[in-house]
């Protein structure tokens, strides 16, 4: 365990505890706390990283054939409802990505972990992709089902809101020069934003809306065939594994940049450049 | 408690405030979120009369009617208690048929009849294979013959 305690008016002695607490973080080869110092971490990440990279590919390649080859037509809708295989998984995905955003922006808040606010920005440039083809796909299928693009019902505009409340973090964090301050502001924005994101999920049971209700939840049976029920978390997972791989990949070039005027980042800028030369 | 556990406390509380404000919020603009609303609904009087609004529900078996110049049709939307007959000009969305959920924006005339400006299609979640749907179809028809 660790025996720091580290507050905003941390005394010189307090201050010496903490650094001794970080050392025996580091030095404890069992703990998994060590992995919340950028250094030990991006090792692991690189390490992590293509193994969900390739996960996500192939999952994305079984997701597609059964999305285009085997899930029958819909009774209702015709093939229209195909891009339900990508519409749904994306809007799942922007929505947990900006609640893991809020998660890492609390920890980050309470145990002072610069590694968790690299994290949450790590993850906001896939979640505002993910809301962005949630938007566009949705929108492509409303034409020929609704008959309209765009209406301004509960759902709908809840999820332009997440797009917005994406696009005000990564405007947000980049505004402010002082990192430690661009990281507190862009968190408080995460945790305050993701007030939204049950609004968005129960908008459909709460309010009238054009937008269909939930046809897989937790509480209830789906109401989808199952083949097309099992090509659509085929989907959700490749989307899942497409956005840990890339965050990852985002916080190893996040970690190079903040911690630059570090030895190990020196050393291995020349390891990369080495490499680079052959 | 340590200083971690204050600010844990202090997030935690003020996330709780934040949501409970916007759940009184959402909830006294209820009436203002809802995209359509029901037959019943305007048959209370809850509908704005004189403005535009939306209206929506099912489209009601053997209602729907296209007037001889091919571009106007009658059809009545149901929730079941009640039921409004809608007139439109215009071309319908492909998933628009008789027993499939329709939302009608336009005006309630002082004749009862709702002139429609705009017809969207609603459709429920279920996702099903042709065949299945027919099943299900037959299923029902069965039932309802079964009935006295």
């Amino acid at each position: 365990m660790m025996g720091n305690d580290r507050g905003m008016d941390a005394t010189p002695g307090r201050r010496q505890r903490w650094r001794q607490g970080i050392e025996a973080r580091q030095r404890a080869p069992r703990s998994l706390w060590r992995f919340a110092a950028p250094q030990q971490f991006y090792p692991l990440a690189g390490r992590l990283a293509p193994w969900f990279a390739a996960s996500a590919a192939l999952l994305t390649v079984l997701g597609l054939y059964l999305a285009f080859f085997v899930a029958p037509t819909d009774a209702q809708q015709g093939e229209v409802y195909r891009i339900i295989f990508l519409h749904v998984p994306a809007a799942w995905m922007s929505m947990f990505l900006y609640l893991v955003m809020a998660f890492w922006g609390i920890v980050g808040w309470v145990l002072n972990t610069r590694l968790s606010f690299m994290m949450a920005h790590a993850l906001a440039p896939t979640g505002a992709i993910w809301c962005f083809i949630a938007l566009w796909t949705g929108a492509l299928w409303g034409r020929p089902t609704w008959g309209t693009y765009w209406v301004w019902d509960a759902r709908l505009t809840s999820q332009l809101l997440l797009m917005f409340l994406y696009l005000g973090y990564l405007a947000l964090t980049r505004a402010i020069e002082d990192p430690r301050r661009a990281d507190r502001a862009g968190a408080l924005l995460a945790i305050v934003g993701s007030i939204n994101v049950p609004i968005i999920y129960f908008s459909v049971q709460w309010w009238n809306t054009l937008h269909q209700g939930a046809s897989v939840s937790l509480t209830r049976a789906p109401s989808m065939a199952t083949v097309m029920l099992v090509t659509m978390l085929i989907m959700a997972f490749a989307a899942w594994f497409y956005s840990i791989a890339v965050a990852l990949w985002r916080v190893r070039t996040i970690i190079l940049e903040r911690e630059r005027h570090t030895d190990w980042v020196a050393a291995e800028l020349d390891r990369l450049a080495a490499r680079e030369r052959g | 408690m340590t200083a971690r556990g204050k600010r844990l406390t202090l997030i935690l509380a003020a996330l709780a405030l934040l949501g409970g404000a916007t759940a009184l919020v959402l909830s006294a603009m209820r009436e203002n979120l809802v995209f359509f609303h029901t037959p019943s609904e305007v048959a209370e009087g809850k509908a704005p009369v004189g403005r535009t609004f939306r209206i929506g529900g099912m489209v009601a078996e053997g209602s729907l009617e296209r007037l001889p110049d091919g571009v106007t049709v009658r059809f009545a939307v149901t929730d079941t208690a009640k039921t409004i007959p809608v007139v439109y000009h215009g071309a319908l969305p492909d998933l628009f048929s008789e027993g499939k959920g329709a939302v009608a924006q336009g005006q309630l005339g002082p004749d009862g009849v709702f002139v429609a400006s705009e017809v969207l299609a609603k459709h429920d979640e279920n996702y099903m294979p042709v065949e299945a749907q027919h099943a299900v179809d037959q299923a029902q028809r069965a039932a309802s013959t079964l009935e006295p």
